[in-house]
């Protein structure tokens, strides 16, 4: 690192860094973790349409546990959350391996799996939501080719809804995947793997036993930053199903954005907001840590 | 990447039959991502009869450019039937300002960071790092008051305010990880020649950085132009950024649910990201798996 080494107007050359950095972080401090406190705080009150200061202790926490929509929501976002990583991974890997066979047209093939990153989930929603329409979309294609029992009807069923959901997010998704582990893929030390393949291992054994292995840390991340995606999940939901029917489909962060800007439930929606908080940073600090401290060792 | 054969390579036969395979899977994979695509670009370019009565997938039977003209300067968002362009000045209005603050921001904060190391700068960079991933969710209600407070409700200069407040802890990341890799000597050096912190900073450092300066400014970009919880949770009516108006004019129910124009809305509104994504892709997925992956 480099140090000034002191002279001239030392003092204030000392400083400067200290005062350029301060406008960044002071707003951080102020408006992450000075407003996690606040949120905090409201969500120990009773406020309702405004919000009240005066504090009331967990009852806001022990409503939130008894409302059924908040359960349904907690219910979704674990299975949406679950089949959203696990398929998004599964299928980022597939892609990342099979482009990884010295593909001609690779630049173009990893530009259509790509481009889905760049659309925002609302756009997704809508495409999604016109693909999945009952009446007119791919329903009524496939029976018009002559399988008339298909049924496509997933955004209106109350038990499929979540199902809906996890397609449009893996969809948008899975080609983010399959960027992460073709980059670790490339970067996998060339000569074992002449080695292996000198000694006679099938590439099928190379992948399993020594490439994919090696890549755990990329896996952590994919992990992380799709279960941190799953929980902050809120716009397509809007798009795609409207959290219905009824709320058959909602999130948290749905939930939490209805009860604070539509039911007049401040108090209950910032008592939502901190378990989101507490289930991102479960998921988050122990990893920012490890990621932190391997780091200095580098 | 294997150098040898990509599947069990002792035979012409078994090879060919490999690479079908690859190939096989690689295009259905290309389909079912370019399906939706293909869907809302079709629909958009056919009338609503030709929706009822054929198929998803069709071709449109001409190019008409109808829905889009009637998305962009005539359909009916809440009250107002002025189509979704002054929205779209709305997000540009919005989009600049932001992408330029929390860049620049980011920059000078990430050369502090690592070129002027201080007492507390790990804490420091630890805490806007973990500043990228908390939920908003905990953050908007506060922020709702607080633009109450600045009187800026409603108003471009409060969605400024919040995506270069909340943009900042990811651009302060990118541009931190990019100077670690700057030798230290340079800065050094500079120092023993005397040049202060800002000179270092616009001579050396600055021109040092295009590279970063391009995945932050598509990264923020795109973050802003495709937020909904922000536009939609502060603003309402008039002053709405494009996303949410365009969420607007698609689930509204009133009439005849004009499916043409909702496609083109969408298209319309995704434009801008995809235009940047064509462009600059690379800097794009660079941005994507910077600070995800290490090494």
């Amino acid at each position: 690192m480099a140090r000034p080494s002191a002279g001239g107007s030392w003092r204030l050359d000392r400083l400067i860094p200290q005062i350029v950095v301060s406008p960044g972080f002071l707003a951080i401090l102020l408006f992450v973790y000075g407003f996690i406190l606040w949120t905090g705080y409201v969500s120990m009150t009773k406020s309702r349409m405004l919000p009240k200061y005066d504090f009331a202790g967990l009852i806001q926490y022990e409503r939130l546990f008894q409302m059924d929509r908040w359960n349904v929501a907690i219910n979704n976002l674990f299975v949406f959350g679950v089949l959203f990583i696990l398929v998004s991974i599964v299928i980022g890997c597939l892609l990342a391996v099979l482009l990884d066979q010295k593909i001609r047209a690779e630049g173009f093939i990893r530009t259509v799996y790509l481009y889905p990153m760049a659309i925002s989930f609302i756009i997704t929603g809508t495409a999604w939501k016109w693909i999945m329409n009952p009446s007119l979309g791919l329903e009524t294609v496939v029976r018009s080719w002559g399988w008339e029992s298909f049924s496509f009807g997933w955004t209106v069923d109350q038990d499929l809804a979540v199902y809906a959901l996890v397609m449009a997010a893996v969809w948008q998704s899975s080609g983010f995947v399959m960027a992460l582990f073709l980059s670790a893929l490339r970067s996998v030390d060339q000569d074992i793997i002449k080695a292996a393949s000198l000694d006679g291992a099938t590439p099928f054994r190379i992948y399993t036993r020594i490439i994919l292995p090696s890549m755990r840390p990329v896996f952590m991340s994919a992990v992380v930053i799709l279960s941190h995606l799953a929980i902050k999940s809120f716009d397509l939901v809007v798009a795609l199903t409207g959290g219905g029917p009824g709320y058959a489909s909602t999130l948290p962060a749905n939930f939490m954005y209805e009860m604070t800007f539509r039911r007049n439930e401040i108090g209950v929606g910032a008592a939502s907001a901190m378990v989101m908080l507490a289930t991102v940073a479960a998921i988050m600090v122990p990893y920012l840590y490890s990621e932190l401290r391997g780091q200095k060792h580098d | 990447m294997i150098k040898s054969a990509p599947l069990n390579g002792d035979g012409g036969m078994s090879k060919l039959a490999g690479r079908c395979l690859i190939w096989t899977a690689l295009v259905v994979f290309a389909l079912w991502f370019l399906l939706p695509a293909y869907v809302v670009v079709g629909t958009s370019l056919k009338d609503l009869e030709e929706i009822r009565g054929g198929s998803l997938l069709a071709l449109p039977h001409e190019i008409n450019l109808d829905a889009w003209r009637f998305a962009w300067s005539e359909a009916c968002i809440g009250v107002e039937c002025t189509g979704l362009e002054p929205y779209f000045w709305n997000s540009v209005a919005m989009a600049v300002p932001a992408v330029l603050l929390s860049t620049f921001l980011g920059a000078i904060t990430g050369y502090s960071l690592t070129k002027w190391q201080f007492r507390g700068a790990n804490i420091v960079f630890a805490l806007i790092l973990f500043g990228c991933f908390v939920p908003f969710q905990v953050v908007i209600l506060p922020m709702a008051q607080t633009l109450g407070i600045l009187r800026i409700t409603n108003t471009v200069y409060g969605l400024i305010l919040v995506h270069t407040v909340y943009g900042l802890a990811f651009t302060t990341l990118f541009f931190r990880n990019y100077y670690v890799t700057i030798p230290d000597e340079l800065v050094r050096a500079a120092t023993i020649d005397g040049a202060g912190f800002f000179t270092i900073f616009f001579r050396i450092i600055l021109p040092l950085s295009p590279p970063i300066i391009v995945v932050s400014v598509i990264w923020q970009f795109t973050q802003i132009w495709n937020d909904f919880l922000f536009g939609a949770s502060f603003t309402t009516g008039g002053t709405q950024p494009i996303m949410v108006a365009m969420n607007n004019l698609v689930n509204t129910t009133t009439g005849v649910k004009q499916y043409n124009v909702d496609m083109a809305a969408a298209l319309i509104t995704a434009a801008p990201t995809i235009l940047v994504y064509i462009i600059a892709g690379r800097y794009f997925v660079r941005g994507l798996t910077a600070g995800s992956v290490k090494g």
